[in-house]
């Protein structure tokens, strides 16, 4: 009896344990796997041609910097719809809302997080590009501003949901107290509320940015797909092309082993490199948030 | 004189707790009235009324009028910040915000729109001065004001609420997380305050009600059972339930 439980023990821990471990194997695996077919791509095609404007892989010409112009214009263009939105939706959630509204909403928006990428990018097709085509008088209507719209759909359950946790999290005694010194409920939002949730808002963000730059399906219908070097503010209203869409649309036709397949591999370590980039700034943006709250209230 | 008169006052949250039932009595001008009791018997609900702290909780039902020099407060169309602003409050935990000692005393007054550096510095310093606090911040105002000990941070937070100049202060337990020491200067404090303001305290033992009561108010479920003198209230209660109380026989 002693013995088999302390047996159970040991498997269940260690079983834990390795569910644990397991993530980090499977990233570092990614990785590799995506080193070992991508690198080759350094070889293969001229790093003057890879980091040149054109693509047009059919005559051997790889250049990535549109596709990683297209994904940037389109992200930052979606965030900047996003972020506003988001916060403010969660704001209105958890500070001002009364109690049923709230109960209506947060669901509403969970549901609307869950909404398959396919669907969003058909009503995009169908009803966004054709409207935006005729109100902004443009010659198409997938263009990368209207993966931006629809992108900053997506990425505004993430921010709501998280956001509205993290203001959640705020003691109530901080409101309690900027209430009676006269504050109005827009100074404490402002002045009290934001402030202390505020490694918490720029994790939701943060999240945002990461659902918004690896979104593929929905961009992929909409954004027009022509790779074109994005140079002014006039390119978010052209069609545009990003990595995503590009992977997704090419890796399923190419020679296995060619110089195309390479650069295909080549572009996700890109895309990996960057998403790893915005989860460290975000991660070390809270750390350092936590560390100097540590301080103070040690 | 009653600075404040309480009448019929009933109040029922909504997840179904009665936490008032038909309270009435006057707070008189310049004095310390205490409201104390056990946990759960409406202080702080009455306290929160008083500043209508709680409009922004989860009220069912209420009935009744608080008159605050014959205006009825209670009324939805008066000014809830202005009033806030009258009515000032210390919480039971202080809770600074994250800014410097000057800052945390001067910051309601700037969202009242007060922006003269000689009025806030002047106001700094008088609110310290009443709070008992000045002569051990006033060398270091520029600091973070959570830097301080508990007890100092307690009596900054009672000095950025005198420095809006109330004429009331609500003080729900100022002293339940505080050493004797930070306890006696916060007691002595009030005494001061007493001569200019009306003192509304919840204490946080019987003990601290009958060391600081000019009135007392004594609540047991959302009842008022006996409302009096401090004296008279703490030596010879007229209720069985308070003398129980008071001597210790439950609670």
């Amino acid at each position: 009896m002693e013995k088999s439980l302390t047996w159970r023990e040991f498997i269940v821990t260690r079983a834990i344990q390795a569910s644990g471990y397991s993530a980090i194997v499977f990233v570092a695996l990614i990785f590799f796997f995506l080193l070992r077919e991508g690198a080759p791509a350094l070889t293969d095609v001229k790093l003057s041609t890879l980091f040149s404007a054109r693509w047009y892989p059919i005559e051997d010409y790889f250049g990535v910097l549109p596709l990683i112009t297209g994904s940037l214009v389109v992200t930052i263009g979606a965030m900047l719809i996003a972020f506003p939105l988001g916060i403010g939706t969660a704001v209105y959630i958890s500070e001002i809302a009364p109690r049923w509204i709230r109960e209506i909403l947060k669901p509403l928006v969970e549901l609307l997080g869950g909404l398959p990428s396919v669907v969003l990018g058909f009503l995009g097709i169908l009803l966004v590009s054709p409207f935006l085509r005729v109100f902004l008088n443009l010659p198409t209507g997938l263009t990368a501003f209207t993966g931006s719209l629809l992108l900053g759909g997506i990425a505004v359950p993430t921010i709501v949901s998280v956001a509205e946790d993290a203001l959640d999290a705020v003691p109530r005694s901080y409101r309690e107290g900027a209430w009676a010194l006269g504050a109005t409920r827009w100074q404490t939002i402002w002045y009290v509320t934001l402030p202390a949730a505020k490694s918490g808002v720029l994790t939701a963000v943060m999240l945002g940015v990461g659902r918004a730059i690896g979104e593929t399906m929905t961009v992929m219908m909409v954004t027009g797909n022509a790779p074109v070097l994005a140079t002014a503010l006039g390119s978010w209203f052209a069609p545009a092309r990003t990595m995503t869409a590009t992977i997704a649309a090419e890796m399923g036709e190419v020679a296995n082993g060619s110089a195309h397949y390479h650069v295909l591999f080549f572009i996700g370590i890109v895309l990996f490199l960057i998403s790893l980039g915005v989860n460290v700034a975000a991660s070390s943006v809270v750390f350092r948030a936590k560390k100097r709250a540590e301080r103070i209230l040690s | 004189m009653h600075k404040i008169i309480i009448e019929s006052l009933s109040l029922q949250y909504s997840d179904g707790t009665e936490s008032l039932r038909d309270v009435s009595f006057g707070i008189h001008q310049n004095a310390v009235t205490v409201l104390f009791g056990p946990a759960g018997g409406g202080k702080s609900t009455l306290l929160r009324c008083l500043n209508r702290l709680n409009d922004l909780a989860e009220v069912k039902a209420s009935s009744g009028r608080i008159l605050i020099d014959g205006e009825n407060i209670l009324d939805p169309k008066i000014d809830v910040i202005a009033l806030r602003r009258k009515v000032g409050m210390v919480f039971a935990r202080p809770v600074p915000l994250p800014m410097s000692i000057r800052d945390n005393v001067t910051y309601g007054l700037e969202l009242a729109g007060e922006k003269r550096r000689a009025k806030l510095d002047e106001a700094v310093e008088r609110s310290l001065t009443l709070a008992a606090i000045w002569d051990e911040v006033k060398d270091r105002l520029d600091t973070l004001a959570v830097a301080l000990s508990g007890g100092q941070q307690q009596r900054v937070c009672l000095a950025r609420v005198l420095a809006l100049q109330p004429e009331i202060i609500l003080l729900d337990e100022p002293t339940s997380g505080l050493d004797p020491i930070s306890t006696g200067k916060v007691e002595a404090a009030l005494q001061e305050l007493k001569k200019e303001y009306t003192v509304v305290l919840v204490p946080h033992s019987v003990q601290q009600a009958g060391r600081t009561a000019d009135h007392a108010a004594f609540f047991l479920q959302g009842e008022l059972v006996e409302y009096g003198e401090g004296k008279s209230l703490f030596t010879a209660p007229k209720q069985k339930k308070t003398e129980d109380y008071v001597t210790g026989r439950f609670g």
